[in-house]
């Protein structure tokens, strides 16, 4: 095996693996045939997309399999302890696996807010897993317990000892999940999609921290993630994962130049790369690679996605604000508010993709809501082809809607389950009255479905029936019934795989030239957004920082929160030198005592279209 | 475009049966509905079933112990105690089933206005419904029994009052889970009016919520009616109430066990095969199970 | 600290709305306030009027309401038409019986609901769980005073363990299990449902990944959240409590509260009635109150909930 240095025996030795979930007559396998090693101190990463079974691997090797409801059914888990012996940790006993898990074997999850115990203090929970391991009183726990909180870099570890972690942010709670987890000094770290629910300056804080803490202690890490750029970035070797088995396994420089298995080509390829596009002023439709059953095709043909038209504005913000009472002192008089949006002023014209990026709490969503009237304005204007909304019927407000559209993140949740496919596209047909007869409907929702890629007959079935992808083209199909002008597409992408990521994009795309759709593109991703979109925006904390055309922007940073931004995010090319030094820093909250306005920055053009805030 | 039309009702009803299917296959479920059917039963055919007139008296056979003609005994009346109780049913069931329908109508629909108008009106009428669940229902059901007078249809109406806070804080709730679906705002955002969005995607939605609440709570209806007929505030002697004939049983309970057990026995096998039928709905459409089925 | 200054502040309207509550119920109770006093003993009409005046009922009704809330502030509710004492002092001589069974009874329904909850949640779907889930649900469909009476037959008469009627702790051994078993099914259930509940939480895998002890997870981090929602919901069952307190004593014929408030209805004894229910009430409210703190206790998000300090 090309991975096995023959001086330095592994510290983990995976043959033959294979688990299986699910009850007598289901029984479905998670994981079949895995093998791999693991040396001490080195980094494999084990990328896969939902349902690769690379959680499962590390609920196996953390002996959680029986407790979420699965069974490992055969294979070995060699692992060599601390005094020497090799143990299987396939056939420990309970009671033996307790000794080695959270003490020279420990694991940090995905979602750190709900990892934590919601009732006991930080403290409590860091100095338990120590003393559960180790033969010390509760005080001498407790002071290694700060000493660790420093180690992961959280500001007055003192004060957290007694903190809760419903008062930290979720970023301080992975912190302290890796204080706890590296606090009896493990072997092996396994970080199973530890960034994937943070923001992108938090997750590169984060890696940050565990790249450091690895090498000062030696510690061996299997790193599970579905991002490409977080295994250009973190590993030493790499292990592809497709359907519960490995396709491809090297080190990281070989995968990403010479990737062998049709999936990993596949997945690259699909992989949004930030600065791919720093030469050319528009977004462009590239083909890309669909796996047909085991084959990968090339889907789609190069255009240059040249829609827009700069003429006159189709939806004009002026000055816009939203603020929101959240506390009330005793007298139910507000004490704080949220400044979600601070006197916004934005100008979205036809064909176009406008971007706007920014990081959770920034305010980018309560844009979309204010404008599909979801959210009264606290202050400003919004002119939709130069008409206000303030001056409007309650007749034509609702016409409006006709030609304002949303797709929202999860599409399962935005489409009612208990309606079908067919009758929740025809909604928006219904809703204002645009066929006579149903027949017309039915035929119009056929076409739809065609439209965005799934067959005529998908109308009668239940939204359960489809997949994650599938869904949001069904929720495409809705948003085009109406034949609305402006698409709201508030984070669409972010929660599918990238393969499927990548077809949806291609397919906004196409659907924007066909029917010179504009798109109001809010998301975090800037990887993405560099291939959609036209112009961008970047909000933070409830304000426009920088925008401008989006090669300006992603190219030419102006605004040093542009920059941490873009310098936050990784790259999936290995060996690309890492600059983490504007990434320091918690964003502030966006709430503030009554009061305690913020200062709106004015934006200062710097080159044509390209403004700032200075 | 015919089957368009048609596929999703079969699909429907081929889920209903499936989940009749599911639901039977629990031996709880299926004993409270084998139960409760015995009771529907003895209802209806009474007249047929009972070997005997609920109010004929027999001197000779006061507090006649269980034997091979009545089977439960007699009262002090001398009637049979086994006619008494089966004619019983038809006091109980249709009374906890009334007072169960009228507190939903006016809870259910007290509750839907609250979650979905909101606002300050939700506010105050929550409030109202704070203090008014603050009274132990069979309290609350007392005072108005003391409004209306003495009597079974009076008694109807005091539960069912005593009930609506309750009907109307879970629906409410279930109404502001449902309002909070990302689909509904979607629908708003699209346009749809609010009768729309009431009656295709927030009504549908608390359906299981309320079929469970209602199943679980006509126990506790027919449990409260026929306590209340206990206490002496409904059905009066000579009724064959089981409530009512337990408390005239109470003071022969020391020579005379029987008066008390075969109403009591009735009354409690009522009651479990209701809730061992709610309990069962409740897992099979358990609201939060819906998305996953 | 703003949190109870709300929580106290909101009492305030509570009480009031309740005291306006019975005021208006009782003003549309149909038949003459003092007729019923005189018990249908005839009277003179001067007899009748100097009545009417000695209880202000000859007064606008926004007057009656002004001095009804007044009185009600110092807890004067008038004269019992019966007993012709204030309703005030019979409520005082009778509380302590009513408090001591409903204490019983919360005792009995907590410790038994517990018991079954707890060891129903553990193996969810287990033959243990059936059948904890099936004494549960029969605690909860056991209608009170049936229960009460099978109890006093049982081991009253036949096995005359414990004594029936008096006012020792040992008399209020069976009112107590008759009251609580009613209470701690749906008690059970609760702490099931949220036992298995807390099972599935992120923080419990967490637990297994340190390496700690399953006894360790479940009585510790298990166990502490699942007791949240089951603490909320005790100011509702403790309602429930009263109103099995009511039956209870009627089977027992024991003295307090419960049976005062069934004779006062039947008697139509409106002043005694209209009291019983203001105290019932004031006394929920002291106890939600309670239950919030007692929530706070054990809920660190509470305390915090209303200083935003990230």
């Amino acid at each position: 095996m090309h991975l096995r240095d023959q001086t330095i025996p592994p510290l983990l030795s995976v043959r033959n693996l294979a688990v299986s979930f699910g009850g007598k007559g289901d029984r479905a396998a998670a994981v079949s045939g895995l093998d791999f090693d693991l040396g001490p101190g080195r980094t494999l990463a084990i990328v896969g997309e939902s349902g690769s079974g690379k959680s499962v691997t590390s609920l196996a090797l953390m002996g959680l399999t029986t407790q979420s409801g699965g069974r490992i059914d055969s294979g070995e888990l060699h692992f060599r302890r601390r005094d020497g012996s090799v143990v299987d940790l396939a056939k420990l006993t309970a009671r033996q696996m307790r000794d080695i898990s959270g003490n020279e074997i420990s694991i940090i999850f995905q979602e750190p807010m709900t990892s934590l115990n919601p009732v006991f203090t930080i403290g409590d929970q860091i100095a338990e897993a120590i003393t559960a391991h180790r033969d010390i009183s509760q005080a001498e726990a407790l002071a290694e317990t700060r000493a660790f909180l420093e180690k992961v870099r959280l500001p007055d570890a003192a004060a957290m000892i007694d903190r809760y972690p419903h008062q930290l942010s979720g970023g301080m709670c992975q912190r302290v999940m890796i204080a706890m987890a590296l606090s009896c000094r493990p072997t092996l770290l396994i970080a199973d999609e530890p960034t994937t629910a943070l923001d992108v300056t938090v997750q590169a804080q984060i890696l940050n921290t565990i790249r450091d803490l690895q090498q000062e202690m030696g510690t061996a890490v299997i790193f599970i993630t579905h991002d490409m750029g977080v295994v250009a970035e973190m590993a030493d070797d790499v292990l592809v994962m497709w359907r519960g088995r490995r396709v491809e396994y090297g080190p990281v420089g070989d995968i990403f130049k010479r990737p062998s298995h049709p999936y990993t080509k596949m997945l690259l390829s699909a992989v949004p790369k930030l600065g791919s596009f720093a030469q050319e002023p528009l977004p462009r439709r590239t083909p890309i690679l669909v796996m047909e059953g085991d084959i990968p095709t090339l889907v789609g043909g190069t255009h240059v996605q040249d829609t827009a038209n700069y003429a006159t504005p189709l939806l004009r913000l002026d000055q816009i604000s939203a603020r929101f009472d959240v506390s009330h002192d005793a007298l139910g008089r507000p004490t704080h508010r949220v400044h979600a949006a601070e006197k916004i002023s934005l100008d979205i014209y036809p064909g176009e993709t406008l971007a706007l990026v920014g990081e959770s709490g920034s305010g980018k969503t309560t844009i979309g809501r204010m404008i599909q009237q979801l959210v009264k304005p606290s202050g400003g204007s919004i002119l939709f082809e130069g008409r206000d909304y303030d001056g409007m019927s309650t007749g034509e407000r609702q016409k409006l809607k006709r030609q304002i559209h949303s797709i929202f993140q999860d599409p399962m949740a935005s489409i009612n389950p208990r309606r079908t496919v067919g009758q929740s596209i025809a909604e928006p047909i219904e809703i204002h009255g645009l066929n006579k007869r149903p027949s017309e409907t039915n035929e119009r929702v056929a076409d739809l479905l065609v439209k965005v890629g799934l067959p005529a007959d998908s109308a009668s079935r239940y939204p359960h029936q489809f997949s994650g992808g599938q869904r949001q083209r069904i929720c495409i199909a809705r948003a085009l019934a109406s034949d609305p002008r402006l698409i709201i597409a508030d984070e669409s992408v972010s929660a599918l795989d990238v393969s499927i990521q990548a077809q949806i994009v291609q397919l906004l795309m196409e659907l924007q030239a066909e029917k010179s759709l504009t798109y109001l593109f809010i998301s975090h991703d800037m990887a993405v957004v560099e291939k959609i979109s036209h112009r961008v925006a970047v909000m933070y904390l409830g304000q426009i920082v920088e925008y401008g055309p989006r090669q300006a922007v992603i190219s030419n940073p102006q605004h040093p929160y542009t920059r941490k931004l873009l310098s936050a995010v990784p790259v999936a090319e290995p060996g690309r030198a890492i600059d983490r030094t504007l990434v320091a820093g918690d964003i502030p909250s966006p709430m503030r005592r009554i009061g305690d306005d913020p200062v709106v920055v004015p934006l200062r053009e710097v080159t044509a279209g390209h403004w700032v805030a200075a | 475009m015919t089957t368009l039309a048609l596929s999703p009702a079969r699909l429907r009803s081929a889920s209903f049966l499936s989940g009749l299917r599911e639901f039977l296959k629990h031996p709880g479920a299926l004993a409270g509905t084998i139960v409760l059917a015995a009771f529907v039963v003895c209802a209806i055919f009474a007249p047929w079933l009972a070997p005997f007139d609920p109010s004929e008296t027999d001197i000779g056979m006061r507090l006649g112990p269980p034997d091979a003609i009545t089977w439960f005994g007699a009262d002090i009346h001398g009637r049979d105690i086994f006619s008494r109780v089966i004619w019983g049913a038809r006091y109980s069931l249709p009374v906890g089933f009334a007072t169960l329908v009228v507190g939903l109508i006016i809870g259910g629909t007290f509750g839907v206005m609250l979650g979905y108008i909101g606002g300050r009106f939700d506010a105050i009428a929550s409030r109202i419904i704070d203090v008014l669940l603050g009274f132990p229902s069979i309290v609350l059901a007392i005072m108005v029994v003391a409004v209306l007078g003495v009597g079974l249809v009076n008694v109807v109406v005091a539960v069912a009052i005593a009930e609506i806070p309750r009907f109307a804080r879970v629906i409410r709730g279930a109404v502001l889970v449902a309002k909070q679906n990302l689909y509904v705002e979607a629908a708003l955002a699209m346009g749809a009016s609010s009768t729309r969005v009431m009656f295709l995607h927030i009504l549908p939605a608390i359906m299981p919520t309320v079929i469970v609440l209602g199943t679980l709570n006509l126990g506790n209806a027919i449990l409260s009616t026929a306590t209340l007929s206990f206490l002496g505030l409904g059905a009066q002697p000579p009724a064959p109430e089981w409530g009512a004939m337990l408390n005239s049983g109470r003071e022969y309970m020391r020579y005379a066990p029987w008066t008390m057990m075969a109403p009591g026995l009735a009354l409690f096998l009522a009651v479990i095969a209701v809730n061992l039928i709610g309990d069962r709905l409740s897992e099979v459409i358990d609201p939060r199970n819906a998305r996953r089925r | 600290m703003a949190f109870f200054l709300r929580r106290l502040l909101g009492i305030i309207p509570i009480l009031f709305l309740t005291w306006t509550v019975v005021f208006v119920v009782f003003e549309f109770i149909p038949g003459d306030p003092v007729s019923l006093m005189m018990g249908g003993v005839p009277a003179s009409d001067e007899v009748m009027a100097n009545e009417r005046a000695r209880l202000g009922l000859d007064k606008p009704v926004l007057e009656r309401y002004a001095s009804f809330l007044g009185r009600a502030v110092v807890g004067d509710f008038g004269e019992s038409y019966k007993a012709r004492q204030p309703v005030t002092q019979m409520i005082r001589e009778q509380i302590r019986p009513t408090l001591e069974l409903a204490a019983g009874g919360l005792v009995v329904g907590l410790g038994l609901g517990l018991l079954l909850g707890v060891l129903a949640g553990l193996k969810p779907n287990s033959w243990l769980d059936t059948v904890c889930i099936f004494l549960a649900l029969a605690g909860g469909s056991l209608p009170s005073f049936w229960s009460g009476m099978l109890l006093i037959y049982v081991f009253g008469t036949v096995l005359a363990w414990v004594p029936i009627v008096g006012s020792g702790f040992s008399a209020l051994i069976l009112p107590s299990i008759a009251t609580g078993l009613f209470m701690a099914g749906d008690f059970a259930r609760l702490v099931r449902s949220s036992i298995i509940d807390a099972m599935k939480q992120n923080y419990i895998r967490t637990a297994y990944a340190k390496g700690l002890a399953p006894i360790r997870i479940v009585g510790k981090h298990a166990l502490r959240n699942a007791l949240i929602p089951p603490i909320t919901m005790l100011g509702i069952q403790l309602s429930t409590l009263i109103g099995g307190a009511v039956v209870t004593e009627n089977v027992f014929a024991r003295p307090g509260l419960g049976t005062m408030l069934v004779d006062a209805v039947l008697n139509k004894d409106m002043p005694l009635v209209q009291a019983l229910i203001v105290y019932t009430t004031g006394v929920y409210v002291l106890v939600n109150l309670l239950v919030d703190l007692l929530y706070v206790l054990i809920d660190p998000r509470i305390k915090y909930a209303r200083t935003p300090s990230r």
